[in-house]
């Protein structure tokens, strides 16, 4: 078997204002999965979290599936034409984003998403990008308000052997 | 300066850090449709394992199993599983097969990610248990399920072998990591 270190910090950034929209460019092809790291709180307003790949903006290339706990009930729902793939409180919260299999260029592409915010509610979801290409950027974007300052973005690459 | 990663609003600290504790130990990659992907000869140098992966079965059909070091007993076997459908949460229980354990869904439909931590691999003290985090969505249906398996050996983990009965397709794939 062969054996080889990986999972490597490609970028990071910290707001040091608040923003509705951030975006990891030029994402390099030599990785398998991505992973990203979302810590922080919404300025002042609740909302969803939004990704777009490679600048595509054609909502109906994007749907998903997702399960939610809130802590009295559990739900889920399920969006087509929709990028939603996570949450943005006012509380202290995290997002993690797992970009399954990103650099090939046969399949569309699945993300793997979990949101954790204790005082909220805790959500899984599963979305698809109905595209073939790798993916080179992605923009993580709020419905409304902002991610406020303060906030950070992590971006990992997990290659395979 | 020009950073090979473009990042843009707000400020940048991009870095590259220098990775030790998480290595890829292997990867199948399906060429053409199969019944089973197994790593085999798992060195026990790591604390945990992570299976992550991508794919899709040739024909429908519902779960994919998860046997350790070829052990067909099936009341050594368990599972548990949290579901979301879309339209509602569920929970449930299984006992095992001789394939092993009810690892996760695939489907023709749609392919389905995942990602399963099994913890304490090497230790001999312990009977063994795996979490997965999977999900598939094809559009306007798909699931999301939070998946635990149960192995009642307490040898060290050398194989795992994932069954599909209605086999994997091309292009499904599975890669192995060691985590220090």
């Amino acid at each position: 078997m062969a054996a080889g270190a990986t999972y490597v910090s490609i970028a990071s950034q910290t707001l040091t204002s608040a923003a509705s929209t951030i975006t990891f460019s030029s994402i390099p092809a030599i990785y398998t999965d991505l992973i990203i790291v979302h810590q922080g709180a919404a300025l002042t307003t609740t909302a969803l979290i939004n990704m777009e790949l490679n600048g595509d903006t054609t909502g109906s290339n994007y749907s998903l599936t997702f399960i939610i706990g809130d802590g009295s009930s559990a739900a889920s729902g399920q969006y087509t034409s929709d990028k939603f793939v996570g949450r943005n409180y006012t509380a202290q919260q995290n997002n993690i984003f797992q970009i399954m299999n990103y650099s090939n260029s046969t399949t569309y592409k699945t993300t793997l998403s979990r949101s954790n915010s204790a005082g909220n509610l805790v959500q899984a979801l599963v979305s698809l990008w109905r595209n073939t290409a790798a993916v080179t950027s992605v923009r993580l974007f709020v419905g409304a308000g902002n991610f406020d300052t303060g906030t950070t973005f992590s971006l990992y690459g997990i290659a395979a052997a | 300066m020009t950073p090979i990663l473009g990042i843009m609003a707000s400020q940048i600290s991009g870095h590259l850090a220098t990775p030790n504790n998480y290595e890829s130990i292997a990867t199948v990659t399906v060429s053409t449709a199969v019944s089973s992907i197994t790593f085999s000869s798992i060195p026990g140098t790591y604390k945990h394992l992570q299976v992550r992966g991508v794919g899709k079965s040739v024909a429908s059909g519902i779960w994919v199993t998860l046997k350790m070091n070829s052990d067909a007993t099936a009341a050594n076997y368990y599972s548990h599983r949290l579901l979301g459908n879309g339209s509602a949460a569920s929970a449930s229980s299984a006992a095992g097969s001789t394939a092993g354990a009810d690892f996760t869904t695939f489907y023709p439909t749609g392919s389905t990610a995942f990602v399963t931590d099994i913890l304490d691999y090497t230790d001999t003290n312990k009977k063994k248990t795996v979490r997965t985090l999977s999900g598939y969505d094809a559009n306007g249906s798909g699931e999301f399920n939070y998946m635990s398996n149960l192995w009642q050996g307490t040898a060290a983990i050398t194989t795992l072998t994932f069954g599909n009965t209605a086999n994997f397709e091309q292009y499904t794939h599975f890669a192995l990591y060691g985590v220090k």
